[in-house]
C-alpha cells in the first residue's frame, strides 16, 4: 500500500491540475476577452485624439474629483465604524454589519432611489438640508454621496479586517505606556494596519469610480455637473460606438492602474521605508 | 510597596490571590501555565479589571472593586514587559523607547536625553536606529525594558523575561538582568514558570498554583520549608505531609502519611507535620538493601533527568508509595543499569528526613 498511495497521489494531482488549469483558463478568457478585444477596437493614436475631447476631459476630472471625494468622506466616516467592530462587543454588532454590508449587495438603481427618498427635495431628510440651503440631488455633491453611498461597505470590511489582525498585545503595552486609547489609535492601531487601510481607500476608490446606477439616479446626467466617466460612456454609446469604446479604454486603464498600486503598495512602501532608512544613515 | 489582592473569575478559572510586594525588590510569582500568572500581571497592570480586591501601590489606590475603582493602566505608574516584548514593529527602536514620554506628554527638549539614558542603562546605545526586525531576542528584550523604564515607574513588570529566548542567550541575560534589577528603586514583579529563575531572581517568591497561592516566602524558606507537594516539585525535594497523631501502629518515631509510613527521628507534637527528604539522600539499589535505613521503598523508574540538563547528576523519578524523586551520580546511573522500567529499592535514613511544622 505505501509504494502505491504516492503514485495514486501523484496522478490525482496531475488530474487536479489539468482540469484546474483548464476551468481557470476559461475564466481568465471570459474575464478578459472582452478586455483585450476593447483594447485592439480603437488605436492609440485614436485614443489620444479623443482624450483632447473637452466633454471627455470634463467627465474625467469629475470623475477623479468625486471618487476621490468620496473616497476621503468614506475613510474618514469608516474609520470610527470598523474600529468599533473590530474590538468591541456589543449588542446588534451583527444587525450593523449586515447593514453596512447592504449596499455591497444592493443594486446601485436601488441605493439611487433611496437616496432620492432620502435627500430628494420632499425626501427626508432633504427638507432638512433644503432649508439650511444644501441640495444633494442632480448635483455634483449628489454624485459624491451616490458614491459614498456605494463603496462605503469596501472600506469598512477591509479596515475592520486590517484593524482585527493586529495583535492586542501592541495594544496592551501602549497601554501601560501612559498612552490613552485616542493615542494608541492613532500611533499603534492605524499604523500597523495601514497596509489593508490602503487597500481598503484603494477598492472604495475603484468602486467610487466605476459607479454608475446609483449616480444617473440619484444625480441625474449632467455634462461637467454629474456626469462622470460611466455615465459618459453610456450617452456616448447612444450615438458613437467609437467614442463609447476610446472611453472604455481610458476607464479601464484608470482601474487597472487603481488595482496594481494596491497590490504593489505594502512592499514599495517597505522598499521606500528601507530606502529612507539607508539615506538617513 | 505593592499591595495587591486579587479575585477575577473568567469561565472555569478563578484567580483569589494576595500578596504584597515591597520596592527596590523582585517578587516573583511562579507556577505552571495556567496557575494564573498573566492574570496576575494584567490585573496588576489594570488591563483587566477585578471581581473583587483591590491594588495599592506606594499608598496609591489604583483599583478596588469594594468602591468600582479601576484607574485606568495608562494613568498607572508602572512598567510593562510582555512575554515577546512587543516592540512597535512600525517604529525605530528610538521611537520605541520615546513612545510612553511622548505618549505622557514629556516636553519634546527631555525626550531625547532620556531616551539616551536608558538606552545606554542597558548599553544598547548604538542600537537606537534599528527597526525591531533587525533585532536579536536578546536586544529586543533590552529595548523592551529600556521602553518600561524609561518611564522611570513605581512598579515594573515582567512577564516570562527570559522565556522567548533561546537556551545560550538565556544565560547570559540571565546574570545582567538579575544585576540590573537589583540596582532598580521600584518594586519588580517577576512572574515566571521556571523554579530556577524563581529561586534566582526571587527576594521574595510568590507560588501560585491553581488560581491561588501555595507558599509564599523567601527563597530560603520555599528551599528549606516547602508545604505543598507542588512547591516541593519546585525546589526539587520530596514533600510529605502527615499528622504525629496518625503514629504508625507500634512505632514511636514513623508517621503515617497519605501515600505511605515515613520512619524519622522524632515524631514530635500532634499537629501537621512536614516531611522532606532530599533526592540526594536517597539510595537506590537493585537487591533490597541490608543494614541501617528504615525506610526502604520498591518502584519502578518513571523517568531519568541529567540535572542539571547535560550534568553529572542524575534525577530518577520513582513510582514508589509515597511517590520519590531520587538524585545519583552518572556512574550510579551506568553502574546499577538505571533505565525507564527498571524495579529498584529507594532507600533513606529516618535522620535523613527534614521535618518542620
Amino acid at each position: 500500500m505505501p509504494a502505491v498511495a504516492p503514485r495514486r497521489g501523484a496522478a490525482g494531482g496531475i488530474a487536479l491540475r489539468i482540469s484546474a488549469v483548464a476551468l481557470g483558463g476559461t475564466l481568465v478568457l471570459l474575464l478578459g476577452l472582452p478586455l483585450v478585444s476593447l483594447v485592439l477596437r480603437i488605436p492609440p493614436a485614436d485614443l489620444v485624439v479623443r482624450l483632447r475631447d473637452p466633454l471627455i476631459l470634463q467627465a474625467l476630472r469629475l470623475s477623479l474629483l468625486t471618487s476621490l471625494a468620496a473616497t476621503i468622506i468614506v475613510a474618514g466616516l469608516g474609520l470610527p465604524v470598523a474600529y468599533l467592530l473590530a474590538t468591541a462587543e456589543f449588542r446588534g454588532k451583527r444587525a450593523l454589519e449586515a447593514f453596512i454590508d447592504l449596499p455591497m449587495v444592493l443594486p446601485p438603481t436601488v441605493a439611487g432611489v433611496a437616496l432620492l427618498t432620502a435627500f430628494g427635495r420632499t425626501g427626508l431628510a432633504g427638507h432638512a438640508l433644503g432649508a439650511v440651503g444644501i441640495s444633494l440631488p442632480f448635483t455634483t455633491l449628489g454624485v459624491v454621496v451616490a458614491q459614498a453611498f456605494v463603496a462605503a461597505p469596501f472600506f469598512v470590511g477591509a479596515a475592520r479586517a486590517g484593524f482585527a489582525e493586529v495583535d492586542r498585545k501592541y495594544l496592551d503595552v501602549a497601554a501601560t505606556l501612559r498612552a490613552a486609547p485616542g493615542y494608541t489609535f492613532l500611533r499603534v492601531l492605524v499604523p500597523l494596519a495601514a497596509p489593508s487601510l490602503l487597500a481598503g481607500a484603494a477598492m472604495s476608490w475603484a468602486r467610487a469610480l466605476g459607479e454608475f446606477g446609483a449616480t444617473i439616479t440619484f444625480a441625474g446626467n449632467m455634462p461637467g455637473v454629474t456626469q462622470t466617466m460611466p455615465l459618459a460612456v453610456y450617452l456616448a454609446l447612444q450615438s458613437d460606438l467609437d467614442a463609447a469604446v476610446a472611453l472604455s479604454v481610458l476607464l479601464l486603464l484608470v482601474s487597472l492602474t487603481v488595482l496594481l498600486s494596491i497590490r504593489l503598495t505594502p512592499s514599495r512602501l517597505a522598499a521606500l521605508a528601507a530606502r529612507a532608512r539607508r539615506a538617513a544613515r | 510597596m505593592l499591595d495587591a489582592q486579587l479575585a477575577k473569575r473568567r469561565d472555569a478559572f478563578a484567580l483569589d490571590v494576595a500578596f504584597e510586594a515591597a520596592a527596590g525588590s523582585t517578587t516573583v510569582v511562579v507556577g505552571e501555565s495556567g496557575a494564573g500568572k498573566t492574570s496576575v500581571l494584567r490585573l496588576v497592570a489594570g488591563l483587566d479589571r477585578l471581581d473583587s480586591g483591590h491594588v495599592t501601590l506606594d499608598g496609591v489606590p489604583y483599583a478596588d472593586a469594594a468602591c468600582r475603582l479601576h484607574v485606568p493602566p495608562w494613568q498607572r505608574n508602572i512598567g510593562y514587559v510582555a512575554q515577546d516584548y512587543a516592540l512597535f514593529p512600525h517604529l525605530r527602536v528610538q521611537d520605541n523607547v520615546a513612545f510612553g514620554l511622548r505618549a505622557g506628554g514629556t516636553p519634546g527638549r527631555r525626550i531625547r536625553p532620556a531616551v539616551e539614558r536608558a538606552l545606554e542603562l542597558l548599553g544598547i546605545g548604538e542600537l537606537s536606529g534599528r527597526m525591531p526586525h533587525q533585532l536579536s531576542g536578546g536586544q529586543q528584550q533590552r529595548v523592551a525594558l529600556a521602553r518600561a523604564l524609561v518611564l522611570e515607574p513605581r512598579l515594573l513588570l515582567l512577564d516570562e523575561p527570559l522565556s522567548s529566548l533561546d537556551i545560550q542567550t538565556r544565560r547570559a541575560v540571565r546574570v545582567e538582568l538579575r544585576n540590573l534589577l537589583r540596582r532598580l528603586p521600584c518594586v519588580t514583579i517577576y512572574v515566571t514558570h521556571s523554579p530556577v529563575e524563581a529561586l534566582v531572581f526571587g527576594d521574595r517568591v510568590v507560588v501560585l498554583d491553581g488560581g491561588r497561592v501555595a507558599q509564599t516566602g523567601s527563597r530560603e524558606e520555599l528551599l528549606r520549608h516547602p508545604r505543598s507537594p507542588f512547591v516541593a516539585e519546585l525546589v526539587g525535594t520530596n514533600l510529605f505531609t502527615g499528622r504525629a497523631t496518625d503514629r504508625a501502629a507500634g512505632s514511636a518515631d514513623a508517621i503515617r502519611t497519605p501515600e505511605g509510613v515515613v520512619a524519622i527521628g522524632d515524631a514530635g507534637g500532634p499537629d501537621t507535620v512536614y516531611l522532606t527528604v532530599s533526592p540526594r539522600e536517597i539510595m537506590l539499589s537493585r537487591t533490597l538493601p541490608e543494614g541501617s535505613p528504615q525506610n526502604i521503598f520498591a518502584g519502578s523508574i518513571v523517568e531519568l533527568i541529567p540535572e542539571p540538563p547535560g550534568g553529572e547528576r542524575v534525577r530518577v523519578v520513582l513510582d514508589t508509595r509515597p511517590p520519590l524523586v531520587a538524585e545519583v551520580t552518572r556512574e550510579a546511573v551506568s553502574a546499577l543499569a538505571l533505565r525507564e522500567g527498571v524495579q529498584v529499592y529507594a532507600a533513606f535514613k529516618a535522620t535523613g528526613v527534614h521535618r518542620y511544622t
